[in-house]
């Protein structure tokens, strides 16, 4: 696979979950805190796909999204943005902001895998 | 695909935790009149964070109410809503069952779902009408462009992600400007000045990115084992002396990097389970503040010194005493505002809490500046209780007379100092813990009562002492001077009873050997060295047959290996494997001396 996911959250126990589970399925796995490590990250890294969550201190997941693509190594990386809640204007920020798809908040491991499948192909 | 999910629920009940300590501590400080909106965002978030958490790991009492409070809060930090001290306390009050539903879950017992329920009813009293976040209408997922999306989702399937092109891009995202919403009369009340509003100084929250968790046990297991090489390396120590010639030099100067570096394992080892006494003192803005309205006193709480560390294991043991000695100050020390003004004071009274460390020891101080002590009034108490009190006796001795068991000068007992425990519990925590407490008062001035503490309960700086040919270690804690008796200092009284005149005052003349039985050639003082101790009650002339040394010593618990002892706290290993008593002062000597008690400088 060889596949490397960078996945954001202020949560370390959704972090760690998150991180379980996607190392389960063979991906390679970073974690940054919030928006602000994560864009230092990739800065540095280049991911096959970023999953953010949305409300995180110092930097929330659409300021990211919107930051990821004006850097041009990220024009077409795929960014999911984690969201509890999945109203339409919360969708059409996400879109605005250059997201590739969102995920609603709680998920179990087997969704989040989906998600990274379809992604990642 | 089966992941545990249970592996990650400790990190989560650390974590949540810590979110509502936040919360609290954020709502605590929440200026009502000009409300920060970082501080606003923080309570948010803070919430915001246990929601999402609980509702991966399925702890769903917590998702339910953290996800009103969230909704709330969201109206606050938008300016939609204006915070009312009501608000503020029903957030409290949430905090306080989003605690205890914590706490069984971590415990694994059942969940109040009844206050769950009230709370909730609670909360949404302030919501404004719907205010219900809409429901994903679709897969719960999506994706906006070119994504080959044709996998079919069966039909049951709950939405749970989606892609963007799925979505009608019927409107591009302006972001909806709310109208503030029609103010609800009991929800938005006028701000007033928030009383007692503790100054909770804003802490920096100096997040580390590059820390690990860990747990307490493997600290503690890590403690034990430095012990066990300080005493081996001790044992060492010994054994070299028997050693001569070259080979002996070579030996010192290896085993004096060996000391050199314990030590510094040592207290590194013990600086990990140091933790800022602000896990304690943070509490008390609350206290204060629920207290002070109670009794309707207003009352203005400063805390200081709050980043001194103290060991994790003391930590956890000062909250009721200090919830104690903190409500005592409120209760009894502070006046009613009329009292105060008459007698020329500020209407507001004050407590400070105040930690430091002075050597040693870390000195906790709470002081009040209420009416103080009084004299006449603790003495008449004392003798209705039957306690000997000497009216010639100073003001210390006095003081100390409010420690004892069932005592008490309310009017009433109240139930906020009260409730049927006096000082006395205190001051038992507070020696438990291997500490002293003091009282300094002036009447019209106010209180201050003083915590010494060491700094770790695993290791004690002690003088190891002989009688007989057994060792005992003195802690140095206790001990204010070690001196050869003169003769003409000693005073005789009916029975075998001796004091010595010295530091212009009867010390009582304790003999070791007496107290615990053993054979010894030294009788009379004057053979003998003499140890001055002190603990929080009681000082007395404690004769030895000889001083050792002094050094440092791993305590090993009596208790958990044997049983209590009165007049032992523990035991140690010392360099040549045997294992010596260490001396418990405070019960060592169960006689209460009746003349003056020393003084201290304050």
């Amino acid at each position: 696979m060889g596949k490397h996911i960078l996945i954001v959250d202020d949560s370390p126990s959704v972090r760690q979950m998150v991180e379980t589970t996607l190392r389960s399925a063979n991906y390679d796995v970073t974690a940054a805190n919030d928006g602000q490590q994560a864009l230092a990250y990739c800065q540095k890294n280049n991911y096959d796909f970023v999953l953010t969550d949305q409300n995180m201190p110092n930097m929330d997941g659409l300021t990211l999204i919107k930051s990821l693509r004006n850097l041009n190594s990220y024009l077409r990386t795929p960014i999911v943005v984690l969201t509890t809640e999945a109203s339409d204007s919360m969708k059409a920020q996400g879109k605005a902001a250059g997201a590739t798809g969102w995920m609603v908040k709680p998920f179990d491991p087997a969704k989040l895998l989906e998600v990274a499948r379809r992604v990642l192909g | 695909m089966s992941i545990d999910m249970q592996q990650f629920h400790g990190v989560f009940f650390e974590e949540s935790q810590e979110h509502l300590d936040t919360m609290e501590q954020l709502l605590l400080s929440l200026d009502l009149t000009d409300p920060d909106t970082e501080a606003l965002n923080s309570i948010f978030r803070a919430a915001h964070s246990i929601k999402g958490g609980s509702g991966i790991f399925g702890f769903t009492a917590l998702t339910a109410l953290t996800h009103i409070l969230e909704g709330l809060l969201d109206k606050l930090r938008n300016h939609q809503l204006a915070p009312s001290r009501a608000m503020l306390d029903v957030f409290l009050e949430a905090t306080d069952v989003l605690k205890d539903t914590l706490c069984a879950y971590r415990q694994q017992n059942s969940v109040d779902d009844a206050a769950i329920a009230r709370m909730k009813k609670k909360l949404e009293s302030f919501q404004l009408s719907d205010s219900t976040v809409n429901k994903p209408s679709d897969d719960g997922f999506g994706f906006f462009d070119d994504q080959p999306l044709e996998t079919p989702k069966p039909a049951d399937q709950d939405p749970f992600f989606g892609f963007f092109d799925e979505l009608d891009a019927s409107t591009p995202a302006p972001i909806i400007e709310m109208p503030p919403a029609e103010p609800i009369t009991t929800a938005m009340t006028a701000v007033t000045p928030a009383t007692g509003k503790p100054p909770v100084k804003k802490t920096v929250d100096a997040r580390e990115t590059a820390s690990v968790r860990v747990d307490v046990e493997k600290l503690d297991c890590l403690i034990n084992l430095v012990g066990e090489i300080v005493i081996t390396q001790s044992m060492l120590a010994v054994m070299a002396e028997q050693l001569d010639g070259k080979m002996a030099e070579k030996f010192q100067v290896i085993l004096d990097d060996l000391e050199r570096n314990t030590r510094e394992m040592q207290e590194a080892v013990m600086s990990v389970r140091m933790l800022p006494v602000s896990s304690v003192f943070n509490r008390f803005p609350r206290v204060v503040r629920e207290l002070s309205s109670k009794l309707d006193k207003e009352i203005d709480l400063i805390i200081e010194g709050e980043q001194t560390e103290l060991d994790k294991g003391l930590i956890e043991k000062l909250v009721d005493p200090l919830t104690h000695l903190v409500r005592n100050s409120i209760d009894h020390g502070i006046e009613a505002a009329s009292v105060r003004q008459a007698s020329g004071k500020p209407s507001r009274g004050t407590v400070t809490l105040q930690a430091s460390r002075q050597g040693g020891n870390i000195v906790i101080a709470i002081q009040d500046d209420g009416a103080g002590l009084n004299r006449e009034k603790i003495i008449a108490k004392a003798l209705e209780k039957n306690i000997a009190v000497d009216n010639a006796s100073d003001d210390q001795s006095v003081w100390q007379l409010i420690f004892a068991p069932g005592f008490s000068t309310a009017r009433q007992v109240t139930d906020i100092s009260g409730r049927g425990v006096g000082l006395d519990v205190v001051k038992r925590n507070v020696l438990t813990l291997g500490g002293r407490i003091e009282i300094h008062s002036v009447a019209g001035q106010g209180t201050c009562f003083k915590i010494f503490l060491p700094l770790t309960l695993a290791i004690v700086d002690g003088m190891s002492v002989s009688v007989g040919n057994e060792i005992f270690i003195i802690p140095l804690a206790n001990i204010v001077e070690c001196l050869q008796p003169d003769a003409a200092n000693i005073k005789s009284l009916a029975g075998q009873d001796q004091l010595l005149w010295v530091r212009d005052q009867y010390w009582p003349i304790v003999s070791l050997s007496r107290e615990m039985e053993i054979e010894t050639t030294i009788e009379q003082p004057t053979d003998g060295v003499i140890v001055l101790v002190e603990s929080a009650h009681k000082h007395f002339a404690l004769l030895v047959d000889a001083l050792v040394g002094q050094q440092q010593v791993v305590i090993k618990s009596l208790e958990q290996h044997y049983r209590r002892v009165t007049g032992i706290s523990g035991a140690t290993i010392m360099g040549d494997g045997r294992v010596a008593l260490i001396l418990d002062i405070e019960s060592l000597y169960e006689n209460n001396p009746s003349e003056k008690q020393r003084g201290y400088a304050a």
